[in-house]
């Protein structure tokens, strides 16, 4: 059981969902409140994510992001480091990749919210922030969480992607995916079934909390909504 | 109240979208019912005047405080208008209760006089013990009440109402009539109803503006309007059926008399000036001014406009019956809605013949169009 993997995974959906999801409600709450020309263009291309092969997309970040771009070479002295093979790199194609995943189930909630509750808040002196805060974000919870929990456990499963920008350096790229099929390839087959044993169960359990929250939160406003 | 009051003037065109073409005053204390069609334009005529939807063009003042004016370029914003608004659907915060919705309209007074505020608002408009209550867990009727108390709660500038009694039942409906028509007398500020429902403008508003595709057609009391429609248009979204041609034959101006021959029959209506003897014309005449004999002729033979009449065919709906006869002499129908006693008390029957005669003071004679 590589521990270590294990917890460089943890940390890397964890930061994932920390920096996407509040960007994802932003954005998901544009696009589901407002209309404007192209709005169809911008959310096939945050879809685009979902239909490209993984190492697809890591190539490109490869690329656009190597010390042989100007993008790179300008991030890196920005930062005093490369981003691939970093973890950093890692947080950029995590986020890069789970756009959809984040945005989707955000947008169709926030398209949910009656437009008579939207314009009462308006009416009633609260400003947009405060409209979120107070009214929106308790209606669209469970939409918030299900946003949370794909990002997450997609983080967490993640291979293409994290082999071609991070490739497998241990403690700093290698997760618990690119461990578990180093394992195999060293026909450690043991590791192996207990790492996907650890993910397996973790997917299930996380799964299961999600449905059954999201069904006591969402179910405690459908009513209303009538 | 104790805000300042001041009337509504209201000013928009636009052609872009959806057409709207009205210009209106909405006084205080004033109850202005904006009475259309289904997807006429009204809902978004009262969105402009909450600031929700910008209008193309046009001018939205409070007494001296512009709103909206397109020539200065202001757009004050829904929070800067401080007004109370009920949409169609109530809107109510569904994670908030009775008491936490209204408390949430009222950030304009201390925080220690909010929730205070918030349960005589609730108590006054009769919702005694559901303070504590989620919207789910409220009937139709309850939570109009909620909307209503947070948009008075705020002490507007305005109260806007959005069909407010499409979305509860009838008996629930029944009685909220009767306590928004007894809050009308302690208001002071400009209400303004938006309703496709001609009853709702007639038994709650003092004045109508009748709007459809977007233009307003006419403006005056509800009654007035309903007795006196400018043109045809008007008089067929106002639901009148009996609209006739005519030629006027005399004008008695010391009776105070116009004259209208209408095919065999001669019609007396009131006096209308400026109509040229020979002219043609178009007249109505609502419901009300529609009285049935009994079968058996000659008991109205005092009677002005009496018309003999043969009964086409009668349609029981509810507690009245909607009559469609032929008039002898004439090739036009009339059209009546009488109360099914009076039908049984007059044994009136398919096929039989009678005598209906028209009020001269409810003939109205129509503008005619210059289009």
């Amino acid at each position: 059981m590589d521990w270590e993997a294990l917890w460089l995974s943890i940390k890397l959906s964890t930061v994932t969902v920390v920096i996407l999801v509040p960007m994802a409600i932003l954005a998901g709450r544009f696009l589901a409140y407002r209309q404007f020309r192209g709005k169809s263009w911008v959310e096939a291309l945050v879809m685009v994510p979902l239909v490209l092969p993984p190492t697809v997309i890591g190539y490109y970040l490869l690329v656009g992001l190597g010390s042989e771009s100007w993008l790179g070479q300008m991030l890196e002295q920005l930062l005093g480091h490369q981003l691939v093979f970093h973890f950093s790199g890692l947080v950029v194609a995590s986020i890069f990749i789970n756009i959809p995943f984040a945005i989707q189930p955000i947008q169709r909630a926030f398209e949910a919210v009656p437009e008579d509750v939207r314009d009462a808040a308006a009416c009633c002196g609260m400003s947009r922030t405060k409209a979120l805060f107070k009214i929106e974000l308790p209606m669209v919870w469970p939409g918030v969480l299900t946003a949370m929990v794909l990002c997450f456990s997609h983080v967490l499963g993640e291979f293409g992607v994290v082999l071609m920008m991070g490739g497998n350096i241990a403690g700093e790229t290698k997760t618990i995916a690119i461990s578990i099929y180093d394992s195999v390839q060293a026909f450690d087959f043991a590791s192996a079934g207990n790492m996907s044993l650890v993910l397996l169960l973790f997917a299930i359990t996380v799964l299961a909390l999600t449905t059954s929250l999201s069904r006591r939160v969402g179910g405690k406003h459908v009513s209303s909504r009538r | 109240m104790s805000q300042v009051v001041a009337d509504l003037f209201c000013r928009i065109k636009q052609t872009e979208h959806i057409t709207i073409d009205a210009e209106f005053t909405c006084k205080a204390g004033e109850v202005l019912a904006v009475v259309g069609p289904s997807g006429g334009g009204k809902s978004t005529l009262l969105r402009m005047i909450a600031g929700l939807n910008k209008p193309q063009s046009g001018e939205i003042r409070y007494g001296q405080t512009s709103w909206y004016c397109d020539k200065k370029s202001i757009q004050l914003s829904p929070q800067q208008r401080h007004l109370g608004y009920v949409p169609q659907h109530f809107g109510l915060f569904p994670n908030l209760t009775a008491l936490e919705n209204v408390i949430a309209a009222l950030d304009h007074i201390p925080k220690s006089e909010r929730a205070p505020r918030a349960k005589d608002w609730l108590e006054r408009v009769n919702l005694h013990g559901l303070p504590d209550r989620l919207p789910a867990h409220l009937s139709g009727g309850q939570r109009q009440r909620v909307a209503l108390a947070r948009a008075l709660a705020r002490e507007p500038s305005v109260l806007l109402l959005d069909e407010p009694f499409s979305a509860v039942d009838r008996e629930t409906r029944e009685r909220l009539y009767l306590e928004l028509a007894r809050l009308k007398e302690q208001l002071a500020i400009p209400v303004i109803m938006v309703t496709h429902d001609l009853n709702e403008a007639l038994l709650l508003a003092d004045n109508m503006i009748l709007i459809s595709q977007g233009k307003m057609l006419q403006q005056g009391h509800p009654r007035e309007v309903l007795t006196r429609p400018r043109d045809e248009a008007v008089a067929k979204q106002m639901g009148l059926r009996n609209i006739f041609d005519a030629y006027v034959i005399a004008q008695e101006e010391e009776r105070q008399i116009t004259w209208l021959k209408f095919g065999d029959h001669l019609i007396a209506s009131t006096y209308f000036e400026s109509l040229n003897v020979g002219a043609k014309v178009r007249w109505v005449i609502p419901n009300q001014g529609v009285r049935f004999n009994s079968i058996k002729k000659g008991r109205l033979c005092r009677s002005f406009n009496k018309l003999d009449i043969t009964i086409d065919s009668m349609l029981v709906m509810g507690e009245t019956v909607r009559i469609l006869a032929s008039v002898v002499g004439v090739k036009h129908k009339i059209n009546a809605e009488v109360p099914l006693h009076l039908v049984q008390k007059l044994e009136l029957v398919e096929g039989g013949e009678t005598t209906v005669a028209l009020k001269s003071e409810l003939i109205h004679i129509l503008e005619a169009h210059t289009e």
